[in-house]
């Protein structure tokens, strides 16, 4: 899948997409298709102060446990309900309805440490 | 002795692997070579080796003596059906059920003991067990710590000795304190400080233990469990006697968030200790957080109902050092035989039992009580053991009984000092009403010795 | 074969229909005040021959040592002999109560002294704790002994763990429960832990070092005596991961390579049965210098007569000794699991030193065997004399055919053999990890062999039949996804 427009990436396969400073953040095609079939999602609490980079969640698949680390830092808006129910959404939609949470950016200048579509690209064409 | 191999079987294997001799093949450098003879027991033939066991046994003459002893491990009754299923070799050899499609029968009879201790507990959830009571203990009390984020926990003396020195030295661990209730006059947690000891919300959670170590009846009344929930603590409860959850309101009832407990009355030898087998119960929200094994019930590719381990992420092999515990191997083949005892039993055979247990031991109290110079010592009513107070102190009574033939229970001078004058006494639907009366006559003369002495 | 379904005991049971194991009772209400009474025990009454056709089902479905080789790695699954289990069943010791006076219980004591004298020797300790249930019981008891000895010593710097790549999971879960970080070490090319790491990595925060010889390649270590060197120098604690211990018996001592802590696996290395994943029984052994640690009680043996007898035991007098002061403490509510203590010794009399030297001899003639009689259809990273187990991998099939390790497990189960350990270590991978075990002949290695060798060619002209695999058990492949997103973890009278 090529990674839709608009979107700035981490090296630990998060996208962000920024609306003003709110961040929505998620895992991308590339990841869920590593971990296989996603069974839970554990994510951060609304109101929760996330720094950048810092390890904030779990994503749980059958075989397998990832890490998220924020790939932007601020207080968390909203979490999606949904995926408590349907974890496959991550799956099956990681880019839209699997979304993970929203953040309001705290700091504008992190998104200079974000990669861009085409680094992205790159960096798992060599993993 | 086990080995098939014949001289002639090495020769052609040692000529494919391409080495000249067994020597050659297992060869290591030379600071590490063992040189000095090794210091282990001699070889013998089996013949000689059941013999040499017998004298073992002959010298393990517990068993030529009256008991009375419970204290956390039971022994009840287990029919012999019970040992017949659970010592097929399919069952006994078995590997851990990783392979589910040649596991079935191991993973269904799993998914039926995580069953059987959800309905008996009253709670919505079991693992595949735990090593036994006191580690389950610690295991509920670490998911507890989890939950909360506190690192603290307040502990009733009147749980089991050993399952609070266990509770220490895992806390010990991880730095987190132990503090303890005290038990009030009817040998029941005493809850009056409880409200004030939680207030700052300090304790990941309150343990508690029903029936006690004490025999006690000591499920928490509504005003402590008030004070529990308003501090968003929670409420671990212990079962060490297994029996009593056919008997007494499950722990679920009284509020329990994190059930333990050791399973051995359940079909599993005393055996001097172990194995036994632990279980941790819980509600759904602290399901993710509950360790070791779980078996789940789905479907294979062609629709049928299969069993398989599930949940794994969150155990050892895959998590590692963020794993729920570091739980590995557990007691899955005691927990089968449980199953199977329970099974045989039914609910109908466990109520029995249990009201055997209760009527045994109203017998031994009412016999034991009759002589005068002795009294039960906590006025909370028990299930299957209760203190009683001797005169003088309860070391030397013991061993007054023993020269008669009878081992009268444990005393609790050992882990209570204030105590020292209390035997903890059991009787099961094993206790004889010949036993029972053996013991009074005993304790009658050992308190005319006592009068004839003073 | 395909075994019909048996569904679970809770719906085969109806009330009235219980046995009578006891005599009828009175009710519950007589003996107890109304408000501690159960009122409802939803458990189901089920006949005994129910029970027996239920169980006996069950266990028609189930692969054991008994039915089935299992060619696991790490897992050590050699043969059960049935006089142990006999012996454990001896109602002296079947009924001994743990808090029996020591005077009543000498027979019993003497067997776990005995044990642990012989193990002492065997593993070139100074002494061992019989308590830990299992293996992962047993390194968080070593890990706790490793804190306390440090803290003793008044140095709070030692923080750290160092744990090869290829270790097994419970070594990191473990040291995390006792709130020490962990590092792990690469590898090197050979597959084994380069001193030159260790170097790099040991120093005042270093309180372990966490290491199995064999590593979990299957690899021997040799240059184990100069790492544990290097971890005393920077002032840490080598612990020895007695996984592998199968490999070296009589030929080589984890306390002559320099280990400080090890533990032993009786459910692996001493033939006590695994009983579908436990109970296990994992003893501790110790330096000299960690003695003072150990978990209480120990069994102490009190010096009476001069011995008489074929065996050190004969004419001494045992007790438990709770006295230690230094001691983390208990790891558990009693003494042992006691049961597998007697099963053990028993092993040890049928071999003694010389039996358990050929044990070690045999079971890494059986694995080199093996390895040898597949190189040429499987990559084996590792070609070289390995011990009591080796890897493959299956990466070069899976990148020409898609068919994966997974797959050629599976595989195996429909030819009646257990699949071996996959996808550990995983510094290997597509791996495959093979330990046959002493106690299986030429002949059951063979049909193995031949087997494997057949699958590994079908994954080349047939694929889709390995990755189809199996279609002759009980079950074919689960859908763990859905028992992981839908969990359904008991039976409930709606759900059926």
């Amino acid at each position: 899948m090529a990674q839709p427009a608009g979107l700035l990436f981490s090296k630990d396969h998060e996208w962000v997409k920024l609306d003003g400073d709110v961040a929505t953040v998620g895992i991308t095609d590339y990841a869920q298709h590593s971990l296989g079939d996603i069974v839970y999602v554990e994510l951060p609490r609304i109101g929760a102060t996330l720094t950048q980079f810092g390890n904030i969640g779990v994503v749980e698949s059958v075989k397998a446990v990832s890490d998220i680390f924020t790939p932007v830092g601020g207080d968390v808006l909203e979490i999606n309900a949904a995926l408590e129910g349907d974890p496959a959404l991550v799956n099956r939609d990681p880019f839209g309805e699997g979304w993970f949470y929203k953040v309001k950016l705290a700091d504008d200048g992190e998104k200079a440490n974000l990669l861009s579509a085409d680094a992205y690209d790159k960096l798992i064409a060599e993993a | 002795m086990y080995t098939p191999h014949t001289p002639r079987d090495i020769e052609e294997m040692l000529a494919v692997v391409g080495v000249a001799s067994l020597d050659d093949l297992v060869r290591v450098p030379d600071a590490v070579a063992v040189r000095a003879p090794l210091d282990v027991v001699p070889a013998l033939s089996e013949i000689e080796i059941a013999e040499r066991f017998a004298g073992f046994a002959a010298r393990t003459s517990a068993g030529g003596y009256d008991s009375f002893l419970g204290a956390g491990a039971y022994r009840h009754y287990v029919p012999p059906v019970v040992g017949a299923l659970a010592m097929r070799g399919e069952f006994l050899t078995a590997y851990t059920p990783y392979q589910a499609e040649v596991s079935q029968g191991y993973l269904q009879a799993i998914y039926e003991w995580q069953t059987y201790v959800a309905l008996l507990t009253g709670m919505r959830v079991a693992n595949a067990s735990v090593y036994d009571g006191a580690t389950a203990l610690a295991e509920g009390v670490i998911m507890a710590l989890n939950a909360t984020g506190r690192k603290a926990v307040l502990v009733s003396r009147a749980v089991h000795p050993n399952y609070r020195a266990v509770l220490r030295t895992y806390a010990g661990g991880l730095d987190v304190a132990v503090d303890e209730l005290p038990y009030a006059a009817d040998g029941t947690t005493d809850t009056t400080q409880l409200a004030a000891a939680l207030a700052d919300q300090r304790y990941a959670a309150v343990v508690v233990q029903s029936p006690n170590f004490f025999g006690a009846i000591d499920a928490l009344p509504a005003a402590a469990l008030a004070a529990i929930r308003s501090t968003k603590t929670l409420l671990v409860g212990v079962t060490a006697e297994a029996l009593s959850l056919a008997a007494l309101v499950p722990p679920a009832a009284w509020g329990v968030d994190i059930a333990v407990g050791e399973g051995q009355s359940f079909g599993n030898a005393v055996a001097y200790g172990g194995p036994h087998v632990g279980f941790i119960a819980t509600t759904d929200e602290q399901l993710r957080r509950i360790p070791g094994r779980l078996v789940g019930r789905t479907l294979d590719k062609d629709g049928r109902t299969a069993y398989v381990l599930t949940l794994q992420a969150r155990e050892q092999h895959i998590r590692r050092e963020k794993a729920t515990s570091n739980i590995c191997t557990n007691q899955a083949h005691c927990a089968l035989v449980a199953t199977i005892y329970l099974a045989a039993l039914g609910a109908t055979g466990l109520r029995d039992v249990a009201a055997h247990n209760l009527a045994r031991t109203a017998q031994l109290r009412d016999a034991v009580t009759a002589v005068p110079g002795y009294a039960v010592r906590f006025a909370a009513p028990v299930f299957n053991e209760f203190a009683l107070r001797v005169p003088g102190n309860a070391a030397d009574a013991l061993d007054a009984l023993r020269e008669r033939g009878i081992v009268g229970g444990l005393d609790l001078g050992r882990f209570y000092p204030e105590l020292a004058d209390c035997v903890l006494m059991t009787a099961t639907e094993l206790t004889t009403p010949a036993e029972i009366g053996r013991l009074a006559a005993a304790l009658a003369e050992i308190a005319t010795d006592a009068v004839a002495r003073s | 074969m395909l075994a019909p379904e048996t569904p679970p005991i809770f719906e085969t049971g109806q009330p009235g229909r219980a046995n009578r194991y006891v005599p009828p009772a009175p009710p519950l209400s007589e003996f107890l005040p109304a408000a501690a009474v159960r009122h409802e025990l939803p458990l189901p009454d089920n006949s005994e021959l129910d029970v027996i056709r239920h169980f006996t089902r069950l266990s028609q479905k189930t692969f054991g040592i008994d039915t089935n080789f299992y060619p696991l790695g790490s897992c050590t699954m050699k043969y059960n002999p049935r006089i142990n289990d006999a012996l454990a069943n001896l109602p002296a010791l079947r009924d001994l109560h743990p808090f029996a006076p020591d005077e009543l219980a000498q027979g019993a004591l003497a067997i776990m002294w005995e044990l642990e004298r012989s193990l002492a020797s065997l593993f070139g300790m100074a002494a061992f704790s019989l308590n830990p249930a299992a293996g992962a019981h047993a390194e968080l008891t070593a890990l706790l002994i490793a804190k306390a000895y440090f803290k003793k010593k008044g140095d709070a710097r030692r923080t750290t763990v160092i744990v090869p790549d290829t270790a097994h999971g419970t070594n990191p879960a473990s040291a995390a429960m006792v709130g020490y970080n962990v590092v792990s070490l690469k590898s090197d090319a050979r597959g084994r832990v380069s001193l030159e790491a260790i170097q790099a990595a040991a120093g005042p925060d270093t309180a372990v070092c966490m290491m199995t010889n064999p590593n979990t390649l299957g690899l021997f270590e040799d240059q184990i005596h100069e790492i544990a060197a290097a971890v005393h120098a920077a002032g840490g604690l080598m612990y020895y991961d007695g996984a592998n211990a199968n490999a070296l018996m009589g030929n080589s001592r984890p306390g002559d390579m320099g280990f400080d802590l090890m533990h032993l696996n009786l459910h692996k290395t001493f033939s006590i049965p695994h009983g579908g994943g436990g109970a296990g029984a994992g003893p501790v052994g110790v330096a000299a210098h960690l003695v003072p640690f150990l978990p209480v009680p120990v069994v102490r043996a009190d010096d009476v007569d001069e011995a008489s007898g074929r065996w050190p035991s004969d004419g001494r007098t045992f007790a438990l000794d709770f006295d230690r002061p230094d001691s983390i403490g208990p790891m558990r509510s009693f003494w042992s699991n006691y049961a597998h203590m007697v099963r053990a010794l028993a092993y040890c009399y049928a071999n003694g030193a010389e039996g358990l030297t050929r044990v070690s001899q045999l079971a890494v003639l059986n694995a080199n065997y093996i390895r040898a009689s597949i190189r040429d259809l499987i990559d084996i990273p590792y070609d070289e004399i390995n011990r009591h187990e080796f890897v493959a991998s299956a990466q070069s099939i899976k990148r020409e055919t898609g068919v994966r390790a997974f797959d050629i497990g599976k595989a195996l189960l429909d030819r009646g053999y257990h699949a071996p350990t996959v996808y550990f270590p995983l510094l290997v991978p597509e791996c495959i990890m093979i330990e046959p075990t002493e106690t299986e002949s030429k002949e059951t290695l063979d049909g193995f062999i031949a087997a494997l060798r057949e699958i590994l060619i079908a994954a080349r002209e047939n694929p889709q039949s390995v990755i189809d695999a199996p279609v002759n058990t009980a079950v074919s492949r689960v859908d763990e996804t859905r028992a992981a997103r839908r969990p359904d973890l008991r039976w409930e009278p709606e759900k059926g």
